[in-house]
């Protein structure tokens, strides 16, 4: 049997909010246990809520972005189970009425085709504390410095149908959060954390299958596995005669397996009902205007307009655009070389691979953007070649100053005094006197494949300073002449 | 000294004819040598009392003044106080000491006022007869074997037997009316949202309101003065000018509109209260204003209504009580359910694990619309019936108690009989609206209370109307004998 899968995808953020979303406490992750809880992270008898008006701006510039409709009238429920991590025995979340209603978000799968994924909703609630296991002799500790810290869930549509898309879906909201500066994305630390809902169906079939639930996913390898084990285990269940019980699973990555959480049946009854601590928000036109003052330009403007104004191709402009960080490096790049090509080549390249092998992001990339962009200046006016200029790149990045002390420091202007080539190009020809025979009694194609030789010399005994256009038309005539 | 009001103290500090300390020192003997009779405190904390009375003295010899500088008073133990224990008279809570100040507490200490301890109620304000708390049920001054009323039966019974000039209280169905109209006094319960509830310990969020207990309703307004106002830490509080409120007290009586509805004053109600309220309305009658028979047709429902959305919110309220951070925890658990279940079994009482049941229920997936949301939609209804009387009246006014004071121990074997006494009292609870209960009599030597109710805001006007009706009658001088 022919089977297709399809996945729905909750993603939490934590908002990058400078206080909590019902306390004034600071949000700053890794802090020494309960140093960031005030009474009411603490759930002490009498507290009370106050909403933090940044967690709103952030929840509707997000709904703004997905194209989603505002919810006017926005209520806070309570979501009521006990834990010893939520201090109050409820969290505060919304149910009927969530900030963000239907969105949507474009995904490019990997045939270049544009995909588009329903988001349900998205709303606002609080993180919970975070119970610690170990280091206290069979009893738990509890830590409540991320109680309170601000969450927008988001909930798609079950769109997708492979594991692949699931990730792709994954990452383009991910940019888009970082790209509206509302979470950092940090999904080691658990900025952005996705719960996965799997089903599988026969080919053809309309109704869903039964769904279950891959809590806590933390990374888009472990994403994607999971989504692709559950998938196997639905299917092998299934096609040996079974059923798909709905069940709350957890993905071990050292097994690359799901294993069952808890059934439907033993799930809470969370008796949602409205806070009345806390009034309904309603959010006013006037409110949305502020906030849409404050939208960036977002990745799909931006593609296009990498294209249309720097006229690069729609692949680099993808990767390009793909984050806010890397868009706004390579655009001051481009402003300082004045070279749009270069400048994405460059940044695509030689920085992509550092960053890469260094293993960090671009906002902590060792070469700046104004260094890079002094670098292909350099480039441009002919004082150094490419293949110098990568030895320039590399030493910038440990860390030896701008292009043109490095240049000066090193002594790696180009030699453009043509005596001077003339000069190096004397003394290689002397040198390989043999080679320059065999050259002129050669025919045109076995000429095309020396003349590489005596190039490879004159870089060489020129320490790579002469610049390669001379070099091929003198090295050209003195050959032939 | 004893006897004076809070209006007397004010003056007789003003004039230097006593300090707060000498007479927070003779209030404190008092307290130590009758308090034993009538359980009406849970804590008394004389050493911070003389403390905050030898600063009130301070402030009024570098030259400051103020009606609540140095006046003595108490909050009912469901405000956090600052390193005082705060019980809500639960054994969950009979360890724990408050890491901060309600802001009714911190406002009231900031004007000067003098605490001298916690006073005693229903366990987490749930009752109407101050026997639930985990120290044991309060008495009346009035007669050592009926019940203050409740849940703020501790302030009523403290202010009553002349221990305090006043005490704060709070109202969630009637907590403060019922017991003040049980012991001869003036209990004021202001609009929902003017008075902040941070700090006080949450029985039903929604419905919860701070307020006075006093002889008269001067003392009420001089009171209320030091609690009112907006509060950024809460949410639900109003940011809405607060009047001077000993200012509303002397305005004339002349046109107001007084509305009686007809349901107040049908079956269950003791026909000798019902002859008390007839005269209080003669006597407001004579003061210039015209009474007026009204309707509040929804009212029927609203014991029903509050005994569904009370629970709710409280058995949510209540779930930060689990053994894990603060309050009680049981003994040995072998696992984190056990821990649960027996520190909440053993830490709360019978009434409060009975109302987290019923909220509990009426919250569950499947019940939900059929309780809580129907509910909702009676106390719209209620909201509704009061803002249409009020465009024909400027107050309600009724019983504030269908019978006087029960026996303690009466109405145990049946809590819905007891639930059925706050039949007048709760509508202002589900509506918001300010509500007063004043001194009008005694049937078989129990006080009778008179309820008054005003649009939102309009503390004025019940303290206006309630002050000239004292200027005219003596039931709030009364004293009981013995104290």
């Amino acid at each position: 049997m022919q089977w297709e899968v399809v996945i729905g995808l909750e993603i939490h953020t934590q908002l990058t909010t400078q206080s909590k979303i019902f306390s004034g406490s600071s949000t700053t992750f890794g802090s020494e246990p309960n140093t960031q809880a005030s009474l009411v992270d603490l759930g002490m008898p009498g507290v009370l809520p106050v909403l933090n008006q940044e967690a709103v701006h952030m929840a509707v510039k997000f709904g703004l972005a997905i194209d989603a409709e505002i919810g006017q009238h926005n209520v806070f429920a309570r979501k009521n189970y006990f834990y010893p991590d939520l201090p109050k025995g409820y969290q505060i979340s919304q149910m009927e009425l969530p900030i963000v209603g239907k969105g949507h978000l474009d995904i490019t799968l990997e045939d270049g085709t544009v995909k588009r994924i329903g988001v349900t909703r998205a709303h606002l609630e609080e993180d919970a504390g975070k119970s610690l296991h170990e280091d206290f002799n069979g009893l738990t500790g509890v830590d409540l410095n991320r109680a309170g810290t601000p969450l927008l869930e988001i909930v798609s549509e079950p769109d997708m149908r492979s594991a692949k898309e699931a990730v792709a879906y994954v990452k383009a909201m991910h940019a888009l959060v970082r790209y509206l500066g509302i979470c950092d994305g940090n999904m080691a630390e658990g900025s952005l954390r996705c719960d996965c809902n799997v089903s599988i169906r026969p080919k053809g079939q309309v109704e869903f299958g039964t769904r279950c639930e891959i809590k806590n996913v933390n990374s888009f390898r472990f994403i994607e596995k999971a989504i692709n084990s559950e998938v196997a285990r639905q299917i092998e269940l299934i096609e040996d005669g079974g059923k798909v019980i709905q069940q709350t699973r957890l993905y071990d990555p050292n097994t690359n397996e799901t294993r069952a959480m808890r059934s439907k049946e033993e799930a809470n009854d969370y008796r949602y009902f409205p806070d009345p601590d806390l009034l309904p928000v309603v959010i006013e036109d006037a409110f949305l205007d502020t906030v849409r003052a404050t939208l960036p330009e977002l990745p799909p403007a931006k593609r296009e307009r990498f294209q249309s104004q720097f006229g690069l191709s729609a692949y680099d402009a993808s990767v390009l655009a793909s984050s806010r960080e890397q868009a706004d490096y390579f655009e001051k790049v481009v402003g300082i070389s004045g070279d749009a090509k270069l400048a994405a080549n460059w940044t695509m390249v030689e920085l992509g691979s550092l960053l890469n092998k260094l293993g960090v992001e671009i906002e902590q990339s060792p070469v700046s953007a104004e260094q890079l962009g002094g670098m292909l200046l350099r480039i441009k006016d002919n004082t150094i070649s490419g293949k110098i200029a990568k030895m320039v790149f590399e030493a910038m990045a440990n860390g030896e100053g701008n292009a043109d002390e490095i240049i000066e420091a090193r002594g790696l202007k180009q030699v453009t005094d043509s005596g001077a080539i003339e000069k190096v190009l004397d003394e290689v020809l002397a040198a390989n006197a043999e080679q320059v025979e065999q050259y002129r009694a050669a025919d045109e194609a076995k000429r095309g494949k020396m003349f590489g030789f005596f190039v490879g010399q004159a870089m060489k005994a020129s320490r790579g300073k002469a610049n390669p256009q001379q070099v091929n038309e003198l090295l050209k005539s003195k050959l032939e002449g | 000294m004893h006897q004076m009001t809070l209006a007397e103290i004010a003056r007789g500090l003003a004039d230097k004819k006593f300090s707060s300390e000498e007479l927070t020192r003779s209030l404190l003997a008092r307290i130590a040598q009758l308090d034993p009779q009538l359980n009406s405190f849970i804590t008394v904390t004389p050493e911070l009392a003389i403390a905050q009375a030898q600063a009130a003295d301070a402030r009024r010899a570098a030259g400051e003044t103020g009606a609540l500088l140095g006046a003595p008073l108490a909050h009912k133990d469901l405000f956090c106080t600052q390193g005082v224990r705060t019980s809500c008279a639960s054994r969950m809570l009979d360890n724990f000491t408050a890491p901060y100040d309600a802001t009714v507490v911190s406002r009231l200490a900031q004007a000067g006022a003098v605490s001298l301890g916690k006073t005693n109620m229903d366990e987490f304000a749930m009752g109407s007869g101050n026997e639930s708390s985990f120290y044991g049920a309060v008495k009346n001054p009035w007669n050592l074997d009926h019940v203050p009323g409740g849940s703020s039966g501790g302030s009523a019974a403290a202010v009553a037997a002349r221990l305090l000039p006043v005490a704060t209280g709070t109202d969630t169905g009637g907590s403060i009316r019922q017991p003040a109209a049980f012991t001869n006094l003036t209990g004021l319960k202001p609009t929902y949202g003017r008075v902040s509830r941070w700090g006080m310990i949450a029985y039903a969020s929604s419905l919860d309101q701070a307020g006075t207990f006093a002889r008269t309703a001067e003392d009420c307004a001089l009171l209320l003065q030091g609690m009112a106002g907006f509060d950024p830490q809460d949410s639900t509080s109003i940011d809405e000018p607060v009047p001077d409120y000993s200012a509303s007290l002397n305005g004339s009586l002349q046109g107001l509109r007084i509305g009686l509805p007809k349901e107040y004053f049908g079956a269950g109600l003791d026909p000798r209260i019902g002859d008390l309220i007839q005269q209080a309305v003669k006597e407001l009658e004579k003061l210039g204003a015209t009474v007026k028979e009204i309707s509040l047709p929804n009212m029927q429902h609203a014991i029903p209504a509050y005994y569904v959305i009370a629970p709710a919110e409280a058995s949510s309220n209540l779930s930060r009580f689990d053994g894990v951070r603060f309050g009680y925890r049981c003994e040995n658990p072998h696992d984190l359910t056990d821990l649960y279940k027996r520190s909440r079994g053993e830490g709360f009482g019978i009434e409060v694990q009975r109302r987290i049941m019923v909220g509990a229920y009426a919250l569950s997936a499947g019940y939900y619309d059929a309780y809580y949301l129907q509910a909702q939609k009676i106390r719209r209804l209620i909201k509704n019936d009061f803002m249409a009387a009020f465009h024909d009246v400027d107050v309600i006014l009724g019983p504030t108690t269908p019978n006087p004071a029960w026996k303690i121990g009466a109405k145990n074997a049946d809590p819905v009989a007891e639930y059925l006494e706050d039949v007048y009292t709760i509508t202002a609870n589900l509506a918001g609206l300010p509500g007063l209960s004043m001194p009008a009599g005694f049937v078989d030597g129990l006080p009778v209370g008179v309820q008054l109710l005003a649009p939102y805001f309009q503390e004025g006007r019940l303290l206006n109307v309630a002050h000239q009706y004292q200027q005219a009658t003596d039931w709030h001088t009364r004293s009981p004998e013995g104290f």
